[in-house]
């Protein structure tokens, strides 16, 4: 299972608190999905802070504070010593946010606040590009986890550059590689593990599925199954039919 | 004094960041910031407010 910061989960499945219908259901799915980590945020108190406290506090997961919606460095680093403070964790799910449309990470910014937050004594988990230069300088910077999109945030669009995530996992195998963000089906879940990725981050494709208590089971199994083909070494595709059966020995009937 | 607190505008007599915090009924699990630096809890009640100051005061809300 995967280890982040020395620290072994038991799922390799993160998933995110955010835009369920309920708290009941965001608490049954969350038992359903069986994560073993969940990301939560910090916004101003208007009341339900405390109340949802009591919530993640009985989900049994670790908690893994976000930066959502920071667009500066500045804003991204006080939001990390609140969280740190607030959850009582070094870890810290990191994003600056670079567009508005496409809420791509602005990975000058992520790299400078990385380098600050990890100097400090954070665990950062940059939410990045998969872009090999970016990852490659935020783990000069300290990072030993790195979380790419596999599209753009919500927009369930599944791997958008399979090709990218293929070649950052074989430039890094040692490192945690953890897809987050785009996810929309289990299929998509599935094949992040079967790439040899080490977990997968996903949020709206459960809290905005019809029954987000049973995504969140069909999530966990593809993760499951995913992971579990990855191990197993799948065949290499080929462009023509070989036939499966064997040839030699059929009878001749023509 | 006159602030912002939480992006609204706001009166105080309140002298410190910990007595605003009473003041205006935000105990539990928050954290704090003042002019957009962090403010650690163990030191709201030596953090003078001052007029105009920008403070911010979060709690765990959720998150993807």
């Amino acid at each position: 299972m995967p280890v982040f910061y020395g620290t072994e989960v038991e799922s390799a499945l993160l998933l995110g608190t955010a835009q369920y219908p309920s708290p009941a259901i965001l608490a049954e799915a969350f038992r359903a999905s069986r994560a073993g980590i969940a990301t939560v945020s910090l916004r101003r108190e208007q009341g339900g802070g405390q109340d949802f406290w009591a919530l993640v506090a009985g989900l049994g997961a670790r908690l893994l504070p976000n930066t959502a919606g920071c667009h500066t460095v500045k804003e991204a680093v006080t939001t990390a010593h609140m969280a740190r403070e607030l959850f009582d964790t070094r870890w810290i799910k990191l994003e600056v946010i670079g567009h508005t449309d496409t809420l791509q990470p602005d990975v000058f910014a992520l790299l400078e606040a990385a380098r600050i937050l990890t100097d400090e004594g954070f665990e950062v988990f940059p939410y990045c590009t998969e872009d090999l230069t970016v990852c490659g300088r935020l783990l000069d910077a300290g990072c030993a986890v790195l979380m790419p999109w596999g599209a753009p945030i919500g927009s369930g669009r599944g791997l958008n550059n399979l090709w990218g995530l293929r070649a950052l996992r074989a430039h890094f195998p040692e490192v945690p590689l953890v897809v987050d963000a785009g996810i929309g089906l289990p299929s998509h879940a599935a094949q992040a593990m079967e790439l040899g990725f080490d977990a997968v981050l996903l949020n709206t494709a459960v809290a905005k599925a019809g029954d987000p208590v049973a995504m969140a089971r069909a999530m966990a199994l593809a993760v499951e199954a995913g992971r579990a083909a990855c191990r197993a070494d799948p065949m290499e595709p080929r462009d023509m039919a070989a036939p499966s059966t064997p040839v030699i020995g059929k009878a001749f009937l023509a | 004094m006159n602030i912002t607190l939480n992006g609204r505008p706001r009166q105080t007599r309140a002298a410190t960041l910990a007595a605003l915090l009473d003041e205006q009924g935000l105990g539990g699990k928050v954290a704090t910031a003042r002019n957009g630096d962090f403010v650690p809890a163990a030191r709201r009640a030596t953090t003078t407010l001052a007029e105009g100051d920008q403070i911010e005061v979060v709690a765990p809300m959720q998150g993807g």
